[in-house]
């Protein structure tokens, strides 16, 4: 009875849409990446760099805003070394991106410890609030759930439209889907295959960033470290649960959203029954159990980790 | 224009010289922040050196914070060298951390002469057996194991926090989530007098001769060379690939777990949560500074060892963040890889003829 409850409030959903706006912004940002057919497994230290960074530009006084566009800025440059490495120089996408993510990470980590030295309890900062929009969040449930959240989450949704929009209905899109399907054919129309990665990787991985930020300006207003806690590498397995496409992604983001906040409220329920850590173990549960559910039917971008160079087949 | 060209065989000389280079690149790229963070970099350096290699003392700590080291670099070693992305082993450590305490500490009596083996064998089976999961996932459903071998990782680490504080806690711990102390039988015994240096150094030394052994010797190893190389040819010339790939998971993790066992029974004596501060996944690195040799593994994760070791001490010293450490090791990562890549390419500049030329052929 109170599981049914759980699931028909509307402070229920509202949590699944917050605990889901970080891996909208993820998912995108890695379909982004492996549509043009770069894998990046830099996500999981690019969240925690754009968490560092747009959490630390408040911190030091600039508006939320300049926050968030240095937290991309700041995963665009990470997303920068991981394209430089594998598009022009062809390396290998997966050491790569495992050493972006250690690189971000550690560099997040020192330039914190760098900057605040002394600290017993994390900082904080004033962060987004909750944004009541006018007559569309006094509709009962929708209201609530949807449209008293805070701008970023409103940015997460946009974000879809927009990487939708860009893959699907602009010569843009179409070049960077077949960039990453069949780069020769992109070649062969005269663009450089080199740049659409590039651009895309860099993209993607400014997204990425804003992911992170949304951590430590809108879900929390402090920095901790650990915070990101895989929530980048469960992103990945999102992104081939969503065949690589922004609506499934909202869907995905959202479904994983609902499930982490279920098993919040469920713990409360069951109480000390069972150990806390059995609750906390079921989003990396589920992520491979979707990951496995869809791997073999999955379509992946086929020119997927293959580098590709000039006038070499 | 700027053109690669592949080097029509491979300079020994480059070979040698690319990880060294790549991690004196690392060094050097990272007294950027630290400079930025107001330290004198040339004594933070000198410092470190000191912190690592400048005592006996200093120097067991540096062969001691190498042991797990050179066990997950050569976990990483037998995983990459056929092309499995064994991600996972901070999880498979644990996870034969955890079967060593199991055995360990107290549930089994015997002499030392069968406990040691015993916690040996618990914990490499116990890392084999995690990374079982994730090569069965990729050859049933196809499901990246990259992917599943990182989730596992959050998994194994909160099953461990669940065992600490349930069935394997320590009675006499106060509540606190630890478990109980290895019995005195099946601790690796020190090697040096008053030092922290344990056998545990030993196993992963013939560790890495067997895997030398292994690759250069067997036809196992020949087969798990030739997986990664072309997993297709070698399908074609009758090579078992599954069942290789299912070798090459168990050798893997069972090696990651023999890194949680000697952290257990050889150093801390007993398993906390925190037992590792990302041995897993330096492995990684000490792996790749190690161009994929076992034997080259040792020198490597003596070197990221000494990273570690030396950027504590000289964090003590003059109060900069030890995760400069870490930096310097995420470096060497990304510079070992640019490394890579000047051994197998000549970098050659092209005229502007000779490239429009070029781009009209293809």
């Amino acid at each position: 009875m109170e599981i049914l409850e759980i699931l028909i409030s509307a402070n229920f959903w509202a949590a699944a849409i917050r605990i889901a706006t970080p891996l909208i912004f993820g998912v995108l940002g890695a379909l982004v990446c492996e549509r043009a057919g770069v894998l990046n497994l830099g996500i999981e230290g690019i969240f925690v760099a754009g968490a560092m960074a747009g959490w630390l530009a408040v911190y030091l006084g600039l508006p939320l805003w300049a926050g968030v566009a240095i937290a991309a800025i700041v995963g665009g440059a990470f997303g920068l070394i991981h394209a430089g490495l594998t598009v022009p120089l062809g390396l290998s996408q997966h050491v790569s991106g495992i050493g972006v993510t250690m690189l971000a990470t550690s560099l997040s980590y020192f330039v914190y410890r760098t900057a605040l030295p002394n600290v017993s309890s994390p900082p904080r900062i004033v962060p987004f609030q909750p944004v009541d929009v006018p007559v569309l969040s006094d509709i009962p449930f929708l209201g609530p759930v949807l449209f008293s959240q805070t701008p970023l989450t409103w940015l997460a949704f946009a974000m879809v439209l927009v990487v939708a929009w860009l893959l699907y209905r602009t010569p843009l899109g179409l070049a960077l889907r077949a960039v990453g399907d069949n780069p020769a054919s992109v070649d062969a129309q005269g663009m450089s295959v080199t740049s659409l990665r590039i651009g895309a990787v860099v993209a993607g991985s400014a997204l990425m960033g804003i992911g992170g930020a949304f951590l430590t300006m809108s879900a929390f207003d402090a920095f901790f470290f650990g915070m990101v806690n895989g929530r980048g590498w469960i992103c990945i397995a999102l992104t081939v649960f969503a065949s690589w496409r922004p609506g499934k992604a909202l869907l995905g983001a959202i479904l994983f959203g609902a499930f982490d906040a279920f098993q919040v409220r469920l713990q409360t329920v069951i109480g000390s029954a069972l150990p806390s850590q059995i609750f906390l173990m079921l989003p990396y549960v589920l992520s491979i159990l979707a990951l496995v559910l869809v791997a073999r039917r999955a379509d992946y971008p086929r020119a997927l980790l293959q580098p590709w160079f000039q006038g070499q087949r | 224009m700027i053109r690669f060209e592949p080097r029509p065989e491979r300079n020994r000389l480059l070979r040698v010289a690319a990880p060294i280079g790549a991690a004196a690149a690392a060094l050097v790229l990272a007294a950027i922040p630290l400079a930025f963070a107001g330290a004198p970099v040339l004594r933070a350096y000198a410092l470190m050196f000191s912190g690592a290699f400048g005592s006996v003392f200093a120097l067991t700590e540096t062969l001691t914070r190498a042991t797990p080291l050179i066990l997950t670099g050569l976990a990483a070693v037998v995983a990459f060298r056929a092309k499995l992305w064994n991600i996972g082993l901070e999880g498979q450590l644990y996870a034969g951390a955890l079967a060593a305490v199991a055995v360990g500490s107290g549930a089994i009596m015997a002499p030392a002469g069968v406990m040691v083996p015993l916690v040996l064998i618990a914990g490499f089976a116990a890392g084999a057996l995690l990374m079982l999961g994730p090569a069965l996932l990729k050859l049933k459903f196809g499901a990246d194991e990259v992917v599943t071998t990182l989730l596992l990782n959050f998994v194994v680490i909160l099953f461990v926090q669940m065992m600490l504080e349930g069935p394997l806690q320590d009675p006499m711990s106060m509540g606190w989530p630890q478990s109980a102390p290895v019995v005195d039988e099946a601790v690796l015994p020190p090697l040096v007098e008053r030092m922290r240096l344990h056998s545990g150094l030993l196993v992963g030394l013939v560790a890495a001769a067997v895997v030398h052994v292994l690759f250069r010797h067997t036809v196992w190893g020949y087969e798990m060379r030739a997986v990664g190389e072309n997993a297709s040819a070698a399908r074609y010339a009758g090579i078992p690939v599954s069942g290789t790939l299912v070798r090459v998971a168990l050798i893997s993790g069972g090696l990651a777990g023999l890194a949680g066992v000697g952290e257990v029974a050889g150093l801390k004596g007993y398993l906390t949560a925190d037992l590792s501060p990302g041995f897993g996944y330096a492995g990684i690195v000490v792996a790749m500074l190690a161009a994929l040799s076992p034997l080259g593994a040792v020198l490597a994760a003596v070197f990221v060892a000494a990273v570690f070791v030396g950027a504590d001490s000289m964090s003590r010293a003059i109060g900069v963040s030890s995760y400069l450490a870490d930096l310097v090791v995420a470096l060497s990562l990304l510079c070992v890889l640019v490394g890579g890549f000047v051994t197998r390419y000549r970098i050659r500049r092209v005229t502007r003829h000779h490239a429009t030329a070029g781009r009209e052929r293809a």
